[in-house]
């Protein structure tokens, strides 16, 4: 504690504090009043009145918040420690945790009471006494410190444990000796399950053990789990332990970038779905034939991190911010942006931290930042330290595209009044002219006209940019060197005079006419220049004199001279150098042959760069890279390892706070993540594929699951009709339909956004309660919450139970199909989103209505009806146009037919959608084809390049689960072009396929030309080599090429196998262990009847049912294309509904995302 | 983590101190008294200062430095989140947050400095829960104190920490149940010399005042919640459903608090309620220049546009401004240069204008810049981006609350340059 005169409040008594009392009104400022008034305190003290013992301690608190001494009142205070009026005792708490360090033997009076209160029964009390006790900092009470908190670490209370938390780095910084116990303590409290100690205790592990990275292990995964319900603060601590902790555990995301280029999120999906199956075994082999896997564990951090984003509080987004900075793949840091940007309209404070971090992270990651270009630009009343960092983001993010606009910005900046503004704009403007070669000119001639601005800081900075611009080019620009030379003369900053003459001396061949003028000029003020002035002008003249001796001899000798007798040693000692150097002498040595190329070498262009550069080192929003120092206490941001460490050190045995069951077959220890990794790892692949149907594919989201439209929609229109009164309920299915689809979209906008947890959730939310999906505890708890009170809301139709279930209706799929049969009855079935489907028609599925070209119908006939009716139930009358436009990447997955019109619906289809069926009508040919095909009667088109996209040329595919003739082992694709643009699409062909290994092509034959309005249709085939992993290759025309990528659901990669029920048992007890995977499930109402389990079935997976005696037992028996691996399906029935999933397979990846395929095609 | 925190006045008087750990000497804030002086302005002191044993972080708000004294590695904005955190509890608690309202109220500020961190690291800062330990004064109750001589520290202990919903306090009781929302847009635009703009974005946030009895839980659901681009939450939100349905779920705190900030996407355009003519003209050879503003409505869905406030930071060489406003009041200080004007509402049949000479100081040559123009209006029943509030149900309690939903649009940080 070092005193200050100001602030005497040593031990020295309240003498000391006297210069303090001017402040305070009322002590008078007399010494002895003062100590008068101090009695006064202590009489009050002693009094048996409580109100009196309040005001006095009032008073002591104000004395000790204004920073005066009361330490010679401890005694009188300590005694009411044990005071029964609360308020008392809590001023009392706050006096001594002030002065018992001062005051030690006095304190240890108090410690008695603590321990009291540490065995009360009310867990308030005990954790308010540990708290007091722990702030005490008196030495000689560790011991009982030490068992108070052991005591408290395992308290009933999380409460009281939190405090625990808490007063472990008060005893380390008290003791430091205690470390080895206190680490045991922190161990335990780590294992906490509750959220309330988790921020706590990660904050004591950061104080006292940080470098016990051994000790998070175990609770890695909790900690993640637990991090979105902890309080704000913690997880600031957490987040930024959490990232330390990957940094060292896990492998680089980034490392293998140049091997899977453009998309590594795929490869490490296909991997690491084979390396949650399979890599048990034989983790090592894995490794080193897979490029890079990222581990569960790290993908587990990501997800939990990512919606904390949103977090309110600014140091939880940037604490994710760095984190995703510092862990996530390239791909993924692109998240960030939009919520740092978000900050930037926090307080000035915030803004400055925040733009100091974007400063480095837009060095580093360009891209991210340039969507948000304008959110940086600058306003005149920013405060100055804002306005330069926002320009240094601007200068990070200029490229060649965006060059223009910043350049206009920069120069409505030149003229702003705040001066040091416009030298940090200016400088910006060279840095932006070195970056980018094709402005360096307009820069120049900007900067030059900046040159006759009156403003002579504006100039000099001019002047010293220009300097370093030229120095890149000299030769085209002795027009501008000539015009600097004439600015001598005018410019009075030493740093832009320095830099004239240094240019002139550097170039005076291009000047040769002026610069002995300049010299001479210079010359006759040599005297009264500054030094580095005068340093300068001793370079030019030396210069001149060994390219121009004759005219600049005498002048040169003249500043030499004057030079000689300069005050400053340094100018003399230069001048006496370069004396000997370049005057020749008999004395000087060999030097003085050179002393040309010593002074006339070519000089390397100064580089401009940001001082943000190479700043990631520190751990960004730390504090030690605000300052770009380390700062005491900075923890390191370890390098990622080479190899990765043990993953399984993670691995819990209980799972009791996560109950995660997948059930793998054999693998089914294989942790809690794996489960959900996939997921997470699959829509991350589809985000990046921008291909959202994929989900669909792979059975993610039941949305837009694959539909045989052509005897759905009938049977649509039949449950219509016969429900009879058909607008009521065709309005009422419309709306049903009008929910998945809202549903599915706002996924979709989610999964293009940020979501790449979100359409997991909305799945699970959509889907209801799956019993497979039980890892998400809380998610399914909540749907069955909401679900249960629909239900029982019905019996007494309670309004507010109906509204609500309007509110929810973008959601609430999952009870619509229990709510079919009472949706006739329901008064409020118009509002509703009530499924057309009763129980006679089970088959007329949300598949109908979930399929996008209807859907399209559909909406456009809600808003229709709602028309009519007057009523604006939910959201409000969307345009249809927007279907057309914004619509565009969500209409992805269609059915090939364009579905017939309802009977309820009016014939009024907006234009947009006729194109929208105009675009589709070709593949209706397809769908004849594909009708044959003997296994199953509908395909589901995906997109591989929209019109929008494609400029006019819209490409689907299908696969059509056709052999493909010429190789067996090939998929067949159909491929259908359509071009709707105006002009005719020449040569299109397949070019430039860039194929993981395995993966093989053939190519469609060449289509000379494509007539606007028309359409084409061609076959190709891919070996997918079994994986699901996609065949990237480019689809050229005459004029453009597109990337285009086709990724097969693993249904596809099947061909159907006939084979005996013997057969297929046979095989079966073949491929048992590990090569069994096995899933219950719960199969919903829709699909009780055999026909639509197996249609079901069929439509996630190209196989082909296995004849069977038993009832409730469905086979399904295929090979793989590739390798002709049997793949064996059996569904058996339970009672009720209850069924149970197993599947046999060699390709145990394969038969995973079968499994999870299937049961997502038989959800409801 | 956090040390002590001085609160200091614009006069450099240190008017509270407080330490969480051992005692740091006030002789640290030197360091900031000499940043102060190096920037000339209070919002141009760094928020973060090195010395050569500590750091010192600070915040101004309310004309008050908010120094915190912290001595080893910390994220910088967990400690200036923290301090605003406790202006803005300070604000809840008083009203105002002020030097002498602190001076006044130093009691319940240190109790309430107290509850909020433990050993520098924070523990309690919702207002809720501290409101439920420290009472914050009222003036019936400070009669009351200091009659019977009760305290303003809470008498029952406290148990809200303890709940799952650590935002609310426990036990509340309303005779009239009430829940207002506030839906308020902010305009953050720059609009360049010819009329057109540079960049506009909306930033809303929903504020809520709840004032219900028990435990309600509600949902908010907006009809067009695709507008909201970029959210982010009170604590009390339900993220998951958020990211499924688009849906505000949550438990209140009670009282009031910011429910949800949003960005609207910056793809939709934004709709400028306002335009401003203007022909500022400084002539080289006179000391006389020329000024006139004019305001009007543009695209306002047919609202008033009110409040309409003209600030503009004329250039240094301007002595004097003699102005005529069809409508207002206007002031021009001589000193600071800054010109204001508080138009009132805007009526489209006689647009505003303010029209004069400036006289510029004989001899300058003219200023390079033409003074950007600052506008702040308020446009009521109106939320710009056409975001729209669709319902909000309650659920858990048996009755009927009121709900009220109000719009309204501002302009935040709006400029023209001229």
């Amino acid at each position: 504690m070092s005193a200050s005169p100001a602030y005497g409040e040593e031990k020295g008594g309240s003498g000391l504090g006297e210069p303090e009392y001017g402040h305070d009104p009322a002590s008078g400022g007399i010494f002895s009043s003062d100590y008068k008034r101090h009695d006064d305190l202590k009489e009050m003290l002693d009094s048996n009145k409580d109100s009196l013992k309040l005001e006095a301690m009032k008073r002591i608190v104000a004395m000790i918040a204004r920073g005066k001494n009361a330490s010679d009142l401890f005694p009188a205070v300590v005694k009411n420690v044990a005071c029964k009026n609360i308020e008392v005792k809590k001023l009392v708490y706050v006096y001594l945790v002030r002065y018992a360090e001062e005051q030690q033997d006095l304190a240890l009076l108090s410690i008695s009471t603590f321990q009291r209160g540490l065995k009360d029964p009310n867990q308030l009390i005990r954790a308010s006494a540990l708290r007091v006790l722990s702030s005490i900092r008196v030495p000689i009470i560790v011991p009982i410190m030490m068992l108070a908190i052991k005591e408290a670490a395992s308290d009933m209370s999380p409460y009281v444990r939190k405090t625990a938390a808490h007063a472990i780095p008060k005893l380390y910084s008290l003791d430091s000796d205690q470390k080895d116990q206190l680490i045991e303590v922190i161990e335990k409290l780590l294992s906490d399950k509750t959220t309330l100690v988790a921020g706590s205790v990660v904050m004591a592990f950061e104080e006292v053990c940080p470098e016990r990275i051994d000790l998070i292990h175990k609770n890695y995964r909790k900690l993640c789990n637990l991090l979105i319900d902890v309080e704000e603060w913690g997880q600031v601590v957490i987040i930024n332990m959490l990232t330390r902790y990957a940094r060292t555990q896990f492998l680089s995301p980034n490392q293998n970038e140049s091997l899977l280029e453009e998309n590594p999120e795929k490869a490490f999906y296909g991997s690491e779905e084979e390396d949650a199956k399979e890599d048990k075994p034989d983790a090592a082999s894995l490794v080193k034939r897979k490029p890079y896997v990222m581990d569960p564990d790290h993908r587990l951090l990501l997800r939990n991190t990512k919606p904390l984003l949103q977090s309110r509080n600014a140091a939880v987004v940037m604490a994710v911010a760095q984190l995703y900075f510092h862990l996530a793949p390239k791909a993924e840091v692109g998240v960030i942006a939009k919520a740092l940007v978000r900050l930037l309209r926090s307080h000035s404070e915030v803004q400055y931290v925040v733009l100091q971090n974007v400063a480095t992270m837009s060095i580093k990651r360009r891209g991210m930042f340039e969507p948000y270009l304008k959110s940086f630009y600058i306003r005149s009343t920013d405060p100055t330290q804002i306005k330069i960092l926002k320009l240094e983001v601007l200068t990070n993010l200029a490229n060649e595209t965006n060059i223009s606009t910043i350049l206009r910005e920069f120069q409505t900046y030149i003229r702003s009044m705040d001066k040091d503004f416009v030298a940090a704009t200016i400088q910006a403007i060279g840095r932006c002219a070195t970056n980018i070669g094709k402005v360096r000119d307009t820069c120049l001639n900007g900067l030059v006209q900046l040159l006759s601005n009156r403003d002579e800081l504006v100039v000099a900075e001019s002047v010293v940019v220009i300097k370093k611009l030229l120095q890149m080019q000299p030769s085209q620009h002795s027009e501008i060197i000539k015009h600097m030379a004439k600015l001598t003369d005018n410019i009075q900053v030493p740093m832009a005079r320095a830099s004239i003459l240094w240019l002139i001396g550097e170039y005076c061949e291009h000047v040769p006419k002026m610069a002995p003028d300049v010299l001479r000029k210079m010359a006759k003020s040599f005297t009264g220049e500054e030094d580095i002035v005068k340093l300068q002008v001793i370079n030019l003249a030396a210069k001149l004199y060994l390219t121009n001796s004759k005219q600049s001899k005498l002048l040169t000798q003249y500043v030499l001279n004057l030079a000689k007798y300069d005050q400053n040693y340094d100018i003399r000692d230069r001048a006496r150098f370069i004396r000997q150097l370049i005057v020749p002498t008999e004395k000087s040595g060999v030097l003085n042959k050179y002393a040309k190329k010593l002074f006339l070498a070519q000089k390397p262009a100064p580089i401009l760069e940001s001082s943000f550069k190479d700043r990631d080192h520190f751990q960004l929003g730390s504090l030690s890279h605000l300052l770009n120092t380390k700062a005491v206490g900075y923890q390191e941001l370890p390098d990622w390892p080479d190899e990765a460490p043990d993953p399984s050190v993670r691995n819990v045995e209980e799972e009791t706070s996560f109950p995660l069951e997948s059930h793998i077959g054999l693998l089914g220890e294989h942790r809690e993540v794996p489960e959900w990794t996939k997921c997470t790892s699959r829509e991350k692949r589809k985000e990046k594929v921008e291909k959202p149907f994929y989900s669909d594919s792979e059975g993610e989201s039941g949305p837009t699951e694959s539909a045989d439209s052509e005897p759905e929609s009938v049977s649509e229109s039949e449950s219509e009709s016969g429900s009879g009164s058909s607008s009521s309920s065709g309005s009422g299915s419309d709306s049903g339909s009008q929910g998945a689809e809202s549903g599915d979209r706002s996924e979709e906008r989610r999964k293009k956004k940020k979501g790449k947890e979100g359409p997991r959730k909305a799945f699970l939310d959509t889907a209801g309660s799956n019993p497979s999906e039980e890892e998400e505890e809380e998610q399914g708890k909540k749907g069955k919450r909401k679900k249960k009170p629909q239900h029982e809301g019905k019996g007494d139709s309670g309004s507010s139970w109906e509204e609500g279930s309007v509110s929810e209706s973008s959601s609430s799929e999952s009870d619509s199909g229990s709510e079919a049969e009472e949706s006739q009855s329901e008064p409020e079935s118009k509002r509703r989103p009530t499924p057309p489907s009763s129980k006679a028609a089970p088959k007329a599925t949300r598949k109908g209505t979930k399929e996008i070209s209807l859907l399209d119908l559909d909406d456009y006939r809600e808003t229709e009806a709602r028309g009519r009716e007057g009523t604006c139930p939910r959201s409000p009358s969307r345009p249809v146009a927007e279907l057309g436009i914004l619509g565009l990447p969500e209409a992805t997955a269609r059915v090939t037919t364009a579905p017939p019109q309802p009977a309820s619906s009016p014939s009024v289809v907006s234009t947009s959608l006729v194109t929208d069926l105009e675009g589709l009508s070709l593949t209706d040919t397809s769908l004849a084809s594909t009708l044959l095909s003997p296994t199953f009667s509908a395909v589901r088109t995906h997109e591989l390049l929209h019109r929008m996209a494609g400029e006019g040329l819209s490409v689907e595919y299908c696969f059509s689960r056709q052999p493909f003739v010429p190789d067996p082992h090939m998929v067949a694709v159909h491929i259908q072009f359509s071009n709707s643009a105006e002009a005719e699409v020449k040569g299109l062909r397949v070019c430039a396929p860039r194929l993981l290994p395995g993966i093989r092509l053939q190519e469609f034959p060449e289509i000379e030309s494509l007539a606007p309005g028309d359409t084409a249709s061609v076959v190709m085939g891919i070996d997918f080599s079994d994986s699901t992993q996609a065949a990237n290759f480019q689809l050229c025309t005459h004029s453009r090429q597109f990337y285009v990528s086709i990724q097969p659901p693993v249904g596809e990669l099947l061909a159907p196998v006939f084979m005996s029920e013997n057969e297929f048992k046979k095989e079966q007890g073949k491929l048992t262990g590990m090569s069994e995977i096995t899933e219950k499930l719960t199969l919903p109402d829709q699909c009780q009847s055999d026909q639509a389990i197996v249609q079901r079935v069929m439509v996630a997976a190209n196989v082909s049912r296995v004849p069977c005696g038993a009832d409730h037992v469905y086979r399904f028996a295929a090979k793989t294309v590739t390798s002709g691996s049997l793949v064996l399906i059996t569904l058996e029935r339970k009672d009720g509904a209850r069924a149970q999933l197993t599947v046999n397979s060699e390709k145990m990846v394969i038969g995973t995302m079968l499994v999870q395929d299937v049961v997502q095609a038989l959800a409801p | 983590m956090i040390h002590s925190l001085f609160l200091i006045n614009s006069s450099g008087d240190i008017f509270l101190e407080k330490h969480w750990k051992s005692v740091v000497s006030r002789s640290v804030c030197d360091y900031f008294f000499e940043a102060q002086e190096r920037a000339t302005e209070a919002e141009n002191v760094p928020p973060v200062i090195p010395t050569p044993h500590h750091y010192l972080l600070s915040v101004y708000r309310h004309k008050i430095f908010f120094v915190a004294v912290i001595q080893t590695e910390v994220p910088p904005l967990f400690v200036i989140e923290f301090l605003h955190r406790v202006v803005d509890t300070f604000q809840d608690y008083f009203g105002v947050c002020s030097e002498v309202v602190i001076k006044d109220n130093v009691v319940v500020v240190y109790e309430v400095l107290e509850e909020m961190l433990d050993n520098g690291f924070p523990l309690a800062t919702e207002s809720n829960i501290l409101k439920e330990l420290i009472k914050p004064p009222t003036i019936l109750r400070t009669v009351v104190n200091t009659i019977t001589g009760s305290t303003n520290v809470g008498d029952q202990l406290p148990t809200g920490q303890l709940s799952v919903v650590p935002w609310r306090r426990t036990g509340v009781k309303y005779t009239n149940n009430e829940a207002y929302f506030d839906v308020i847009e902010e305009i953050d635009a720059i609009i360049d010399k010819s009329g057109s703009t540079i960049t506009a974005e909306i930033q809303g946030v929903i504020d809520a005042c709840v004032k219900l009895t028990g435990m309600p839980d509600l949902t908010l659901s907006f009809m067009n919640p695709r507008l909201l681009d970029d959210v982010s939450f009170h604590p009390c939100v339900r993220f998951k459903r958020w990211e499924s349905e688009r849906i505000l779920s949550f438990i209140p705190p009670d009282g009031n608090f910011r429910l949800l900030s949003y960005h609207v996407s910056a793809q939709n355009l934004v709709a400028i309620p306002v335009y401003v003519k203007h022909n500022i003209n400084f002539r080289d050879s006179s000391s006389l220049g020329r000024f006139e503003i004019t305001v009007g409505p543009k695209q306002t869905m047919g609202k008033t546009v009110e409040g309409v406030m003209v600030t503009s930071q004329m250039p240094k060489g301007v002595l004097n401004m003699s102005l005529t406003p069809s409508q207002g009041i206007h002031t021009f200080d001589p000193v600071t240069k800054l010109l204001s004007w508080d138009v009132g509402k805007i009526n489209p049949q006689k647009l505003p204008s303010l029209k004069g000479t400036m006289s510029l100081q004989a001899g300058t040559s003219k200023p390079d810049e033409n003074p950007t123009i600052n506008l702040q209006f308020k446009i009521q029943q109106l939320a710009i981006s056409g975001l729209k509030v669709n319902r909000l149900d309650m659920y858990g309690e048996k009755y009927k609350p009121f709900k009220g939903i109000k719009y309204m649009t501002k302009a935040g940080k709006f400029q023209v340059r001229t």
